[in-house]
């Protein structure tokens, strides 16, 4: 009899307990605060697709398109951690401090901020994706492909992420092509497609036959398959808008990092991190490579890919000297995190300065 | 039949139901839209409008979103009711946190009583600046004032992208496009724990007291009401025109520029790129749905506002595309514009004769 109770107690908790984990699993709810809309065909629309992956997983999403960087980001912050919601991913930089502000306020919700660096209570996390190891494979792609040696390259915001993205772009095209200059021009912007179209063209003009972005619209892709020069695509698979001229593209591939950490969440497992992932985590993917680069050309971006996923090669190893010839990397060393991650100064053969 | 007279002199009664009518039609077409986007019109009107001011934390947010509304609208009726069309309150308004971004980055790190009030008057110096420029040109070189202000607006924006992305930069911040945040000397108090809602809202509860007293109360009202009928007769009367037109524009940019102060040293206490969500231009509607008078600004402010935070819970409980908010604005000015046809004409239903 006494065991009976017994058994039947334990059983009873075993069984409460696989009915709570589930209850629990299903109704976590995660939101997503963006800042454009979602069909812009570049940065939002990736982060959509990732919470796409999350409802996939049979999680409960929410989301709020268009909130600007302004005193707004606060208040939708608030009413998303104020409305159940278990977990929230902030996908723009300039909500970093509102997002360090609410947290203060919800430390029962977590917060995962895309792309900044400020972790100031144990309920934030951040994230960002090592977007310079697609650039080395496009930087080996345009060095190839360029006749005129001339490459350009739209950039939004002089700060380390862009600049890492110039030079990781920059050092592989010299690698296969030791001619190559690269032009920038500077739009200030991240999503603007006039002002992007206006980049693209001064490129082509001063003799770019090869342009690559680091700002997140189609424009370019566009104006460049009008004019007969190569391009490649920005955060999502743009093919579609621009078949001769888009080469390849490289795609930020957010799904299976915000099914992780949701389930995370949901089991209760979640911790403080600041995650960096890159081509061999997944969360940088590169598209299919275009018919028209040659096949041996083909084959060498796999293998690159590859050795990238693997970390047999770095995109920035030594030697790597910035414009005026001082040695920023020495021979058979690979920069660390903390100098990529501070990184504002040109590798030799970028043209130009960086704006002050 | 149905018959349509001009009438003899503008209905007065008319003059303050359009509004109410243009608000009531905006209703009703809202309703009608979510209806065809496949939505419970009532639900999704209940969403957009009650659910986010029913508890005491939304209805501060609220009046933190109508304050510069009001207090720029406020500024743009001295303008708009004698004729001067400035359409750059939001350049007013940028060159404003600009100048008073600048004060109090120089008291980084500061504490005094005194550093707030100079901060403030940074961003009311700031604005009239700002708003002179097409004021002088106007005035002294007949060009047109829509076209110059307007521009400003894209003129500032570009200069605070340049200083928040260089020589204003927090030198800790990895070069990111922003400065660093402000001493809290150089910040609007707040008026309750755990809310956002700032000192700041008195400072459009006085542009509103001012406004009533020198619309009707002043000789320069007055000067006003007569340039906005008839700029002929003011002529004729002698009235100095040029001196009233910078006045109106100094005033005006004033009041942007202290809405831009209470952005940047009220909820967001650092200058970056986006400061504000186009409040200078979304004023313009809040002025002419209040008739250009302050009693009905402050109504208008805030039910622009709303329109603003409905979006928000709207896609947030109901997935209704945020942008909608948007469209609101958008459906209360053409709803205005186009009944203000009734001030002018009547609808007369005749029997037909027999």
């Amino acid at each position: 009899m006494h065991k009976f109770f017994i058994r039947s107690f334990v059983s009873s908790l075993v069984l409460l307990f696989t009915f709570t984990v589930a209850a629990i699993a299903k109704d976590v709810k995660a939101a997503f605060v963006y800042i454009g809309p979602t069909g812009d065909h570049g940065w939002t629309y990736q982060h959509d697709v990732g919470r796409k992956a999350v409802e996939a997983a049979g999680f409960k999403t929410t989301y709020v398109e268009g909130v600007p960087e302004s005193a707004d980001a606060e208040r939708v912050l608030r009413q998303l951690a104020n409305s159940g919601h278990d977990v929230i991913f902030t996908t723009s930089f300039g909500y970093m401090n509102p997002t360090n502000k609410v947290a203060k306020e919800f430390p029962n919700v977590k917060f995962e901020h895309a792309t900044g660096y400020k972790r100031e209570h144990p309920n934030v996390s951040t994230y960002a994706a090592r977007f310079y190891e697609g650039r080395t494979i496009l930087g080996t792609i345009a060095g190839t492909m360029t006749k005129s040696n001339v490459i350009g390259y739209v950039a939004s915001f002089p700060i380390p992420e862009v600049i890492r993205g110039i030079n990781s772009f920059t050092l592989a095209a010299q690698k296969v092509n030791p001619n190559i200059k690269t032009k920038i021009v500077w739009a200030f912007t991240w999503y603007d497609p006039g002002k992007e179209a206006e980049a693209a063209k001064a490129l082509i003009d001063q003799g770019a036959d090869v342009i690559a972005q680091h700002t997140d619209s189609t424009a370019i892709v566009q104006i460049a398959e009008k004019a007969g020069v190569y391009a490649f695509g920005q955060a999502s698979d743009m093919d579609k808008f621009a078949p001769k001229a888009v080469l390849t593209s490289v795609e930020n591939n957010w799904g299976p990092y915000y099914v992780d950490r949701v389930k995370a969440v949901a089991n209760g497992t979640w911790s403080q991190k600041d995650t960096w992932h890159g081509i061999g985590d997944g969360m940088v993917v590169i598209s299919d490579l275009d018919s028209q680069m040659p096949a041996d050309l083909r084959s060498k971006v796999k293998k690159l890919q590859a050795d990238l996923a693997s970390g047999k090669v770095h995109s920035f190893t030594g030697p790597i000297y910035d414009q005026k010839g001082n040695l920023m990397v020495a021979e058979g060393k690979t920069a660390d995190d903390g100098m990529l991650a501070g990184m504002m100064t040109y590798v030799k053969g970028v043209e130009g300065d960086i704006p002050k | 039949m149905i018959k349509i007279v001009k009438r003899d002199q503008p209905s007065r009664a008319i003059f303050f139901f359009t509004p109410v009518l243009a608000i009531f039609l905006t209703l009703v077409a809202g309703g009608l839209i979510f209806f065809i986007l496949g939505f419970k019109p009532f639900e999704a009107l209940k969403f957009f409008f009650i659910v986010p001011i029913a508890d005491k934390y939304g209805f501060s947010e609220l009046l933190l979103k109508a304050t510069p509304l009001c207090l720029i609208a406020i500024g743009l009726s001295f303008c708009f009711k004698s004729n001067n069309w400035n359409i750059g309150a939001e350049g007013q308004l940028t060159f404003g946190a600009i100048v008073s971004g600048g004060v109090a980055l120089l008291f980084y790190e500061q504490e005094g009583f005194y550093i707030l009030p100079i901060v403030i008057l940074a961003g009311a110096i700031g604005g009239m600046l700002y708003a002179s420029i097409p004021a002088i040109l106007k005035t002294y070189f007949n060009t047109n004032e829509i076209l110059v202000s307007l521009m400003l607006v894209y003129v500032s924006k570009l200069i605070l992208d340049y200083l928040v992305v260089g020589p204003w930069s927090n030198p800790e911040g990895f070069n990111f496009p922003e400065t660093r945040q402000f001493s809290d000397s150089a910040k609007l108090p707040l008026l309750f724990e755990g809310l956002r809602i700032h000192a700041g809202i008195f400072l459009a509860l006085a542009a509103v007291v001012i406004s009533w007293f020198v619309f009707y109360k002043t000789y320069l009202g007055f000067q006003m009401k007569v340039s906005g009928f008839s700029l002929k007769t003011a002529k004729y009367a002698g009235y100095k025109g040029k001196k009233m037109i910078i006045l109106v524009f100094l005033i005006s940019g004033a009041c942007a520029g202290l809405a831009g102060v209470g952005e940047i040293t009220g909820p967001i206490g650092q200058l970056h790129r986006e400061i504000s969500p186009d409040y200078g231009f979304t004023a313009i509607i809040v002025a002419f749905l209040g008739r250009l008078h302050p009693v009905g600004i402050i109504f208008a402010s805030l039910v622009v506002a709303i329109t603003y935070l409905g979006a928000e819970t709207a896609q947030i409980f109901m997935q209704i595309p945020k942008y909608t908010g948007q469209v609101f604005q958008g459906m209360i000015l053409f709803f205005l514009l186009a009944s203000d046809y009734l001030l002018f004409f009547k609808i007369k239903f005749i029997g037909s004769k027999k």
